[in-house]
């Protein structure tokens, strides 16, 4: 979570915002980013593995059948 | 001045029935609303109409009534003499069928948190609604999703609005709005596979509607459509307010994304109100513009600027926050919705500052980037291309409404997507409307004297309680009828007959 600078300037949007109008490169991934990363990989595959398991059947039939008029 | 507003969306669904190409979707729709408006709360003594008497969509905020001939004014009475179904909810919501999709407009709320409740509550009253259509003998599963886009080149919407003082010049509003509507979308997109119109070229983009927006302010809301809509229609004191009527947002099953969609635009407009917007950035060409942004999930593509800079989506949503954040804390103290305001700013910033770090950093609050996760988890595990009809299922299931299919849900309920109610809260506002608006008054007539109640609009009441005529009740005023003013007056009459006589004599 970024700190604010009094007057509601953040932190992090300072050194964000400066570092794209100096079109500096990416900065490397932080340690947040890494561990995240991590974590990640170990729930993706559970996450998938659970989210086949309720998949609609039949992927090409199905998005194909999946037919709407305009609205609004 | 906050975010505290009179606001309100309406959704429409998609809606399929699996198997059955030649289902039409008006009579599948009313179905879905028929089934659902079958509760028995709702139809003691026949069920109430929609009472049309103050809709007029042709009126144009820039100050001129539409008379082409692409709109049928009729309309709307039309659908109403095709019997295509209208229901009046007792939490002050609307469920009817709009053209050829289930839609649930919300109850008037007066902030983004009492929005995404109720908003949260339609998507609810569509999974009952659709389950209880599937009990009827002979009837094959109806299922309802929460998107825009069908990806075969039709799209559906996910309008919000926000009342406004009829004072504000509606030049400003489009001034500001534009850029602000055109990178919203890396905060509040829903995210689609598929790029174009008909979704035919392969890729992931943030938003769903991004594609179908071709001009930047107009009338229209199914062709041509405009960034900012110009439909002035108040269902209010026109003299005093004007409704604005947004249609670029994506709809939203994040409880997050939508509180920050909502959120977001009503810290901007009580900025334009108060005239504290500098205009300083205009882009050069927001309809292409707008679709650049959505194409470019990695947020690093740069905006034409009319002035000549290069900005990203992010530097014009932060540009945006600092100027809301400085706004709001010098009204620290005057502004009877405080904790929300501040609520939003520090959750737009946190949101900010991840999608700048790393977007994927969002993926356990924002739709495009829990989305894009799990697209990304079976493009890598399956090898599979964007085309990939599995990631096209992907994307549709993830706004399906049943809890037990919906991929957004099973995210929920694995701890992998925040929230911001529980699940006990949804149910209420299913039943219940908010305290502090005029739905409560009507909420509470549907609830207490539906056998006495004709017809109902957003500003209007209709009671038939024996007399010669009918009644009809105008509720011109948004913030009038709430518990505060008429609760204990609801709490001591047992008739429509009595609460009227009260309100005569009081």
């Amino acid at each position: 979570m970024a700190t604010r600078e009094p007057g509601g300037r953040s932190q992090s949007s300072r050194s964000r915002r400066d570092e794209e109008i100096d079109e500096a490169p990416a900065p490397e991934a932080s340690a947040e980013v890494t561990e995240r990363n991590e974590q990640l990989t170990e729930d993706v595959d559970d996450l998938l593995d659970e989210i086949d398991s309720v998949l609609e059947e039949n992927a090409e039939e199905f998005v194909r059948g999946y037919v709407q008029k305009g609205g609004e | 001045m906050s975010v505290r507003r009179v606001i309100g969306t309406e959704v429409e669904y998609g809606v399929s029935v699996p198997g059955q190409p030649g289902a039409n979707p008006m009579v599948t729709s009313s179905q879905v609303v028929n089934a659902y408006g079958a509760r028995p709360e709702l139809t003691r003594g026949g069920r109430a109409r929609w009472d049309y008497e103050e809709e007029s969509p042709l009126r144009d905020a820039r100050g001129f009534s539409y008379s082409g001939a692409l709109y049928d004014p009729a309309e709307a009475l039309a659908d109403e003499d095709l019997g295509l179904a209208n229901v009046i909810l007792t939490n002050g919501a609307r469920l009817y069928v709009d053209h050829a999709h289930p839609e649930y407009s919300t109850p008037e709320v007066t902030n983004p948190r009492d929005l995404v409740l109720w908003d949260k509550a339609g998507e609810r009253v569509m999974a009952e609604a659709s389950r209880r259509a599937a009990t009827i003998p002979g009837s094959h599963p109806i299922h309802l999703y929460k998107n825009n886009t069908d990806n075969k080149g039709a799209s559906y919407g996910a309008h919000e609005n926000y009342l406004m003082r009829r004072s504000t010049p509606f030049a400003d509003i489009v001034v500001h709005l534009t850029p602000f509507f055109v990178t919203r979308q890396i905060v509040c997109g829903a995210g689609r596979v598929g790029i174009g119109q008909d979704g035919s070229t392969p890729g992931f983009q943030i938003s769903q509607r991004a594609d179908f927006f071709e001009v930047e302010v107009g009338l229209e809301t199914t062709l041509k459509r405009p960034i900012i809509n110009t439909r002035d229609e108040p269902h209010s004191d026109a003299d005093k307010y004007r409704r604005l009527h947004v249609i670029i947002g994506d709809a939203n099953v994040s409880e997050i994304s939508t509180y920050l969609k909502v959120g977001t635009t009503s810290l901007v407009l009580a900025m334009i109100e108060e005239k504290a917007l500098p205009g300083d950035l205009g882009i050069a060409d927001p309809v292409t513009e707008l679709k650049a942004v959505s194409h470019d999930p990695s947020l690093k593509h740069l905006i034409r600027m009319r002035d000549g800079r290069r900005l990203s989506a992010l530097d014009i949503q932060w540009a945006f926050y600092e100027r809301a954040r400085a706004f709001a804390e010098a009204r620290r103290g005057d502004d009877s919705a405080e904790e929300i305001t501040f609520d939003v700013l520090n959750r737009w910033e946190s949101v900010l500052d991840r999608l700048g770090r790393d977007p994927g950093l969002c993926a356990d609050e924002l739709d495009w980037v829990a989305k894009l996760r799990l697209l990304e988890g079976y493009r890598e595990r399956e090898s599979l291309g964007w085309a990939s009809h599995k990631l096209q299922l992907v994307d549709l299931q993830y706004s399906d409404v049943r809890p037990e299919k919906g991929l957004y849900h099973r995210l929920v309920a694995r701890g992998a997507m925040k929230t911001l109610f529980a699940d006990d809260e949804v149910r209420r506002a299913m039943v219940e409307p908010p305290d502090d608006t005029r739905a409560y008054f009507r909420g509470r007539c549907l609830a207490q004297y539906a056998s006495e109640v004709v017809a109902a609009s957003w500003d209007s009441v209709i009671f038939d309680v024996g007399r010669e005529s009918l009644v009809r009740v105008p509720m011109m005023e948004p913030e009038r009828g709430t518990r505060k003013h008429v609760g204990a007056l609801f709490d001591r009459c047992a008739s429509a007959k009595d609460l009227l006589e009260a309100i005569t004599s009081g």
